[in-house]
């Protein structure tokens, strides 16, 4: 019964999400009032539809309804219950659900949260996600329909793949698609600021926080997936350059630029046309990123069904809603206006160049994610691109940008010149070449990229501090410093913090490819290995079970100078429904390294209480890349809660742009 | 012409790509190996351990090497066209026997042994051929997967055809099914036999 | 249970009495150097089982076969090219992680530095002719007033140097 009312649900919030898409739209454009008023409450009655549906679903697995032949695939009774709720989203149909489900709380949020907007932008952009919506919900209920019964029921369920038990994996699809998804938001924002013709600053701000919003979740959603493969898939790695995860990030570099060059549309009223472009392919980007998720054209360890039905809906879709968009902007791009003159050097053209490096960089990780079916395509035969092809191709376009991103908060909007900035500046770029140069020392064999990359990021710090401290000596008019300090808008600090954020990460990134270590060893109970400055003693293993698992422990005595850090307990899981091995790595987390433990296999089958082959890693820095992500998210909440945002916006006139622009340029 | 097109001029193209990357299968490599001469090797038969097979044998004929297991799942959907195929009797059928023992995850190969293993190999795969027919002229026995490497083998059932001239004329991975059986194989054969 | 008690009596065991041969671990590996080449082969290479996971990081049975097979070409002095031209001969370039510079991989290679250099020239490019698109727009009625009075206020010509 409960899996019927889901199923119906979702085909009224079809209808629903077909009238939201239809009838504000034409409203707005043929001036009718009524048809207007109908989108906030479309937006809020398909949310709670699609809650609806969601919380059918989520009943069917904790009543262990194998009856639901996604429940059945999914699920088991020896699941405990926070991973039967988690596994609602476990498998391809549920992921599409929450992915709708997600777009439907976006767009409630825009219903009620933008209420000083003219009410005919409103239904555009309501509109437009209605579209978007219904095309998933169409999407659903045609090939991928969660509530499908079995008949007969199955006895008991498959359980849910035991890569996918973890409380990481709890929180990180939900996180990634959120951020996906949330920059429809920016996406109908532009596309409505399209068919209204009106591409201006009030746009731009309106679309911001928004954006920023979107972006803070991707980037906890990429961090989160990513320190999960580094605890969970046994041996330590963080980035792999799987499909899976280029598909994420691809909408992350391109919602980045997004963010910067929305600053200059609503600042400067400039680059209009090139924000809405980037609008337009952050969501395009999340859409292909589904395509390639769903479809298994590209075959990646995360792809779990592939049908190809499916691939062909979600081409359809994507190649119907992109398409439009981009022949929209063609149609209307001309028309708009170019927006405050700026020099060949300035702020705006800093943050241009910016643009087209993280652009580049974006199309370059798109390249080669394609390029395997390119080559297949033209039966030019089957090759691979791997992590070495990403590497040595995105690093050095990135160091240019992180370069540019100490000099570019420095420079003057309008005007800047290379004289002044190299004057600001020179400071910061001595203290960060020495850090740079000499830090490298401390930690062992001196490397010349690790020289360079810890410039890099101590130049981000040091010009940071530098602007922080010039603007508020510039402002401060007689205040005391710490006064003048808290003056400063949160949006300034929220660019620096996650700007630091951005430095955290390299730090942790170098310094873990520079200098962990590893032994592949072979322990006795009783025996010890010593890696970067510990020791590990080995005391055996032993037999645990779990509610759907057995285990081994190992237990595991850290050392520092032979006294007792703590215990480690890395484990070896089998889970019992679908007779699967798992690698529990333990790790001793800390501010400086990482100590990591896992377990491979006892030497002699039949002794699982004798030796063990135990790997053990010692990795330096390795929490920043993490802390770094955080801090990134961080700035950019910082940055939403602006006190601009929150007062009442002023007329859509681009009058507050000059202030703001005014108030910046004294930076 | 309107420069703002060529996004939606890229996008095209890329909808396009995706549309044809739809129709294939990512999961299929084509072997290196096709077109270039078979690799030698020298293995114990299973009907008489003692006497060793080698591909220089069959230079002369056309013939067809099909690698086979009794762990192999998918050997047993394909085993059917096979013995459809021993029937008609047109070519050689020479079977790789690969990794009995080893391939096993039931078993644990450092618990063995060493002479037992091959003891082993040969009582379980004649009780599999015996159970599901022969189809085999004979099989040969990779025990350690050495020769599976040297023909690139990376998931059991796999099936060469080879040439009069020891060269390997195709390579088919997965179970072979009466259509490729029908409309790839034995249309080779037809010809490769002229 | 009872075996669970005899793993932790072992154990203790282990840990209390000096007469367990205890002490420094040994290396999996019986070679360490050849470890280290091995690994650094093996994660450029792919696995054909499960495809998307390097040789290094993969627990697939063929994968453990393939690095038995790199640990012995090393042993046999194999270059690293020569180890790599074994497993391309076997399983074709789908196996190498980092495709070879051949006709078939220009684009991929010298895609994102030419995109790089043409990005950026388009900038400059735009940058230039925006710029004189800014400054040949004729003013509107309503600016060029404003202008004029500006020109014509000596107060405010008095800020000008």
């Amino acid at each position: 019964m409960i899996p019927e009312v889901g199923n119906f649900a979702l085909v009224l919030a079809l209808c629903v999400a077909l009238t939201q898409g239809t009838l504000p739209l034409l409203g707005a454009h043929l001036n009718r009032q009524q048809w207007v008023a109908l989108a906030r409450p479309a937006a809020v009655a398909q949310a709670l539809l699609l809650a609806i549906a969601f919380g059918c679903l989520t009943t069917a697995f904790v009543q262990n309804d194998f009856s639901v032949v996604y429940v059945a695939q999914h699920s088991n009774t020896l699941l405990p219950l926070q991973y039967r709720v988690a596994a609602v989203w476990g498998g391809h149909e549920g992921s599409l659900l929450l992915w709708v489900v997600m777009l439907v709380l976006w767009t409630l949020a825009v219903a009620l949260r933008s209420t000083q907007l003219p009410e005919a932008m409103v239904a555009r952009v309501l509109g437009v996600l209605g579209l978007v919506s219904a095309g998933f919900l169409l999407f659903i209920l045609f090939t991928s329909n969660p509530f499908e019964r079995l008949l007969p029921g199955a006895a008991e369920g498959r359980d849910l793949n035991p890569l996918l038990q973890d409380p990481g994996l709890i929180i990180h699809p939900p996180m990634l698609y959120m951020g996906y998804v949330g920059f429809s938001v920016a996406f109908a924002f532009a596309i409505a600021a399209l068919l209204s013709g009106q591409l201006d600053a009030a746009w731009a701000r309106w679309s911001r926080p928004w954006t920023t919003a979107a972006w803070v979740f991707l980037t906890i959603g990429i961090a989160l997936g990513s320190w999960w493969a580094y605890y969970e898939l046994g041996w330590g790695g963080w980035w792999f350059w799987d499909p899976v995860e280029n598909a994420s990030f691809m909408p992350w570099l391109i919602g980045t630029a997004l963010v910067h060059s929305l600053a200059v549309t609503e600042k400067r009223g400039s680059f209009k046309n090139w924000t809405v472009l980037l609008a337009i392919s952050a969501f395009s980007l999340s859409l292909l990123g589904t395509f390639l998720v769903r479809s298994g054209v590209l075959t990646s360890v995360h792809a779990f069904a592939t049908d190809p039905r499916r691939g062909i809906f979600i081409l359809v879709f994507l190649g119907t809603v992109i398409g439009s968009s981009l022949a929209l902007f063609a149609w209307r791009a001309p028309k708009v206006g170019l927006g405050g003159r700026f020099g060949l050097l300035s702020r705006e053209s800093l943050l241009l160049t910016n643009n087209v490096l993280l652009v580049v960089a974006c199309a370059s990780v798109l390249l080669g994610t394609l390029y395997p079916l390119l080559i297949d395509a033209l039966g030019a035969g089957k090759l691979s691109v791997g992590p070495p092809y990403f590497d040595a191709v995105f690093v050095p376009l990135m160091l240019p940008a992180v370069f540019l991103m100490g000099v570019a908060p420095c420079a003057r909007w309008k005007h800047a010149s290379v004289r002044e900035l190299a004057r600001t500046l020179r400071w910061a770029f001595v203290a960060a070449a020495v850090v740079g140069v000499g830090a490298p020392f401390l930690f062992g064999e001196w490397k010349p990229l690790v020289a360079l990359s810890l410039l890099l990021a101590a130049w981000i710090v040091f010009s940071a501090l530098l602007n922080l401290f010039e603007r508020v000596q510039s402002t401060r008019a007689g205040q005391p410093f710490l006064a003048a300090v808290r003056r400063q808008p949160r949006s300034f600090f929220g660019m620096h913090l996650a700007h630091v954020g951005i430095s955290v990460f390299i730090v942790g990134v170098t310094m873990v490819g520079a200098y962990q270590a590893e032994k592949d060893v072979k322990m006795e109970p009783g025996d010890t290995v010593s890696v970067g400055g510990y020791s590990f003693r080995f005391n055996g293993v032993r037999e645990e079970k779990g509610p759907n698992y057995r285990a081994l422990v190992g237990d595991i005595d850290l050392l520092k100078n032979g006294a007792a850090v703590r215990k480690m307990f890395p484990e070896k899981r089998f889970y019992v429904a679908s007779s699967m091995p798992m690698t529990e790595a333990a790790i001793d987390t800390g501010f400086l390294r990482d100590v990591y433990v896992s377990l491979g296999e006892p030497i002699d089958k039949a002794r699982p209480d004798a030796a063990w082959a135990v790997r053990v890693y010692y990795k330096p820095f390795v929490d920043w890349i993490w802390g770094g992500c955080v801090l990134m998210a961080m700035g950019g909440l910082l940055a939403i809660s602006d006190r601009r945002y929150r007062i009442k916006a002023r007329s859509a006139a681009p009058a507050p742009a000059v202030t703001t622009a005014s108030l910046a340029q004294n930076a | 012409m309107n420069r703002f097109l060529w996004p939606l001029i890229g996008f095209v193209v890329l909808v396009a790509l995706l549309a044809v990357g739809l129709n294939l299968n990512p999961r299929d490599v084509p072997s290196p190996l096709v077109g270039q001469p078979a690799p030698l090797f020298a293995l114990p038969r299973l009907d008489a351990p003692e006497k060793e097979f080698s591909p220089q044998d069959m230079l002369g004929k056309p013939w067809l090497l099909n690698v086979w297991a009794s762990w192999c799942v998918s050997c047993r959907q394909e085993h059917p066209v096979l013995v459809e195929l021993a029937k008609r009797q047109t070519v050689p059928l020479i079977g790789l026997n690969y990794k009995e023992v080893r391939g096993d995850g039931g078993i644990d190969i450092d618990k063995l042994a060493p002479g037992n293993e091959k003891k082993m190999v040969i009582a379980r795969a004649a009780e599999w051929l015996g159970k599901h027919g022969n189809p085999y002229t004979l099989s040969v026995l990779d025990m350690d997967g050495r020769v599976g490497i040297d023909y690139g083998v990376y998931g059991v059932p796999e099936t060469y055809v080879i040439d009069r001239a020891g060269i390997i004329r195709m390579k088919h991975t997965g179970p072979i099914t009466p259509e490729v059986f029908a409309g790839k194989i034995l249309p080779l054969l037809a010809e490769l036999s002229k | 249970m009872r075996r669970w008690l005899m793993l932790l009596l072992l154990a203790a065991a282990s840990l209390g009495s000096p007469g367990v041969p205890a002490g420094e671990a040994k290396p999996l590996a019986e070679d360490e150097l050849t470890e280290k080449r091995l690994i650094a082969i093996a994660s450029e290479l792919r696995c054909l089982v499960c495809q998307n996971e390097s040789l290094a990081g993969s627990h697939a049975e063929l994968a453990n076969d393939l690095r038995r097979e790199i640990r012995t070409l090393i042993r046999d002095g194999k270059s690293d090219s020569e180890i790599m031209e074994f497993m391309v001969n076997r399983y074709g370039d789908f196996v190498r992680y980092r495709p070879p510079l051949t006709g078939t991989t220009l684009l991929l290679w010298f895609g994102p530095g030419a995109l790089f250099v043409v990005g950026l020239a388009a900038l400059v490019r735009y940058l230039r002719r925006r710029d004189r698109a800014i400054s040949d727009t004729p003013l509107t009625p309503d600016e060029q007033g404003r202008a004029d009075t500006l020109l014509q206020d000596p107060d405010s010509r008095q800020g000008q140097p």
